[in-house]
């Protein structure tokens, strides 16, 4: 009960509404209330046609930007537990999509392992072990148990397969949740969860505006062997509208100079664009087309996230580096 | 006590298909609302029926039905309680077995009652992510109710994340394929190859290779 008054206060606190935070996502959930009446009258005025994807799609957005609110807002421990979780989906939709030995259970069950410890190094702010636990601990471990179980067919293609996962899944995405960790004086204003929200919004974003202006304008395809929906076009409008929106939530969100947020718009885009068809290529490989049908509309949560699996440890390590 | 069947599927079977497994699943149209039907499934792992089962509401499971080898079930009392009043098995003798005249008399009485039977043509769970030989029991079943649809549902997954005499669960996502319904056509051998094909297509279209 107590934390449930702990919650009524903050949202009483008339301080609250004054929190960028609070600000950019009441924007979103704004922005979600006009899409959802934009469709609803679309479907009212021509009946005919089916709407129904659109529509699970903004359903399906809407889900996400509560559940994210809820994650952020209330309280640091709630996020942590949030983005495990939000790893330990990936990594198991992952495992789940690619051709797994029967003799890698064991080293599976290892993996993933490494997300509860990995999150532990989190909570307890040590940035050290944090970035060297997956890269040295787990992919000298691994291999380890491999070689106990002594399967050694397939040994390198199986070991490959589940440390680039364990990479893209765990490394990549838990650095989302270390900007928690960081010290608070880094970003006064809105603290490690302005840096999330303003990461997570802008990868959200450019890949809306990629696939928006690709439909509109796009004619030269950039990968078409990998991903033939990507075009120059499409490529070029996502920059332009990242940036733009980089320039606009960066006195809300983050401590940026206009230089800086420029560097980072053109940074989520541009690795935004290159987590995209990474995954693109993998799925194109074992050949599926959704990772999933965790979110009706959107696939699976590895087709929602795989942009961030690159840009969240870059632009960690770009605001570690310059601020 | 289909109260206790209830707080088992909302506090054991529903959070751990929600967060340990997970499930993909593919034409849920295809489902039959309500008996009586019968569904066949592939078997690799304990978890299958309860899948199965959980594709129902809540409220109508008390009317489906899993079909489970008695030999097996009733060997402990425990495991004989939890079979009947949780899973809500129909036992059956398993082939071989013949000391009480028709084995497949209480099946019949369920779908005439309009229950949905959940049936495992393989006879038992088998290799993990292997299909086997279907058994001709369901046909002698469906012969004898010609209008009732056969649902066949082919599920991958479940048999890497706890496949038989392995205690230690990996998380995986099950995939759940349900096919359109089968309709006895006057033979045997013709429906049991009906069968086996429909299961072919849908392990096709979800293309999981072997498990090496």
């Amino acid at each position: 009960m107590a934390f449930l008054s702990d919650v009524m206060e903050t949202i009483l606190d008339m301080n609250v509404w004054a929190n960028p935070l609070v600000q950019v996502l009441l924007g979103i959930f704004v922005l979600l209330i006009i899409a959802s009446i934009v469709n609803h009258l679309l479907k009212r005025s021509r009946p005919d046609k089916n709407f129904s994807e659109i529509g699970n799609r903004i359903r399906s957005w809407w889900f996400m930007a509560i559940v994210f609110s809820i994650a952020t807002l209330i309280h640091e421990n709630i996020s942590l537990v949030f983005f495990a979780f939000l790893t330990y989906l990936a990594l198991k939709e992952y495992f789940s999509m690619i051709p797994t030995r029967r003799a890698d259970r064991r080293v599976l069950f290892f993996a993933y392992l490494s997300i509860p410890i990995q999150f532990l190094w989190i909570y307890m702010e040590w940035y050290g072990m944090f970035i060297i636990f997956i890269p040295i601990y787990m992919f000298l471990f691994l291999p380890i148990v491999m070689v106990l179980i002594g399967q050694t067919k397939g040994f390198l293609k199986s070991i490959g397969a589940i440390h680039w996962g364990i990479m893209l899944m765990v490394f990549g995405l838990s650095h989302l949740a270390y900007f928690l960790a960081l010290p608070e004086a880094m970003n006064p204003l809105a603290g490690g969860a302005g840096f999330i929200i303003y990461l997570v919004i802008l990868t959200q974003l450019n890949d809306v505006s990629q696939f928006l202006f690709g439909k509109m304008l796009g004619k030269r395809k950039i990968v078409p062997a990998v991903s033939p929906n990507k075009t120059w076009a499409g490529f070029l409008g996502g920059v332009g509208s990242t940036v733009l929106l980089a320039l606009l939530l960066a006195p809300l969100l983050t401590p940026f100079t206009w230089v800086a947020a420029i560097g980072s718009g053109v940074l989520i885009s541009v690795f935004g664009f290159i987590g995209d068809v990474n995954v693109s290529a993998l799925k194109r490989d074992i050949g599926v087309k959704d990772s999933g049908k965790a979110l009706p509309g959107h696939g699976g949560i590895l087709d929602r996230i795989d942009s961030l699996t690159y840009t969240a440890p870059l632009f960690f390590h770009f605001t570690n580096f310059f601020y | 006590m289909p109260w206790l069947q209830k707080l088992f599927f909302i506090f054991m079977v529903k959070p751990i298909l929600l967060i340990v497994l997970g499930i993909n699943l593919h034409h849920p149209d295809r489902l039959p609302k309500d008996g009586p039907a019968v569904l066949i499934a592939n078997h690799n792992s304990h978890m299958d029926t309860p899948l199965l089962m959980n594709l129902f509401p809540l409220s109508k499971l008390p009317n489906v039905r899993p079909i489970a080898a008695a030999d097996y079930f009733f060997k402990t009392r425990w495991l004989a309680w939890f079979a009947t009043n949780i899973m809500n098995i129909i036992p059956i003798a398993r082939r071989g077995d013949k000391k009480q005249g028709d084995p497949l008399e209480p099946l019949s009485d369920a779908l005439d009652r309009g229950e949905v039977l959940i049936f495992f043509p393989e006879g038992t769970r088998g290799e993990p992510e292997q299909m086997t030989e279907l058994k001709s029991g369901l046909a002698h079943l469906i012969k004898r109710h010609p209008h009732v649809p056969v649902h066949p549902i082919f599920t991958h997954g479940l048999g890497k994340a706890m496949p038989k005499g392995d205690p230690l669960i990996v998380p995986f996502t099950a995939n759940i394929h349900i096919g359109e319904p089968l309709f006895w056509q006057g033979d045997r051998e013709q429906f049991m190859a009906a069968a086996s094909d429909r299961f072919r297509t849908l392990k096709e279209e979800g293309n999981y290779g072997e498990w090496e």
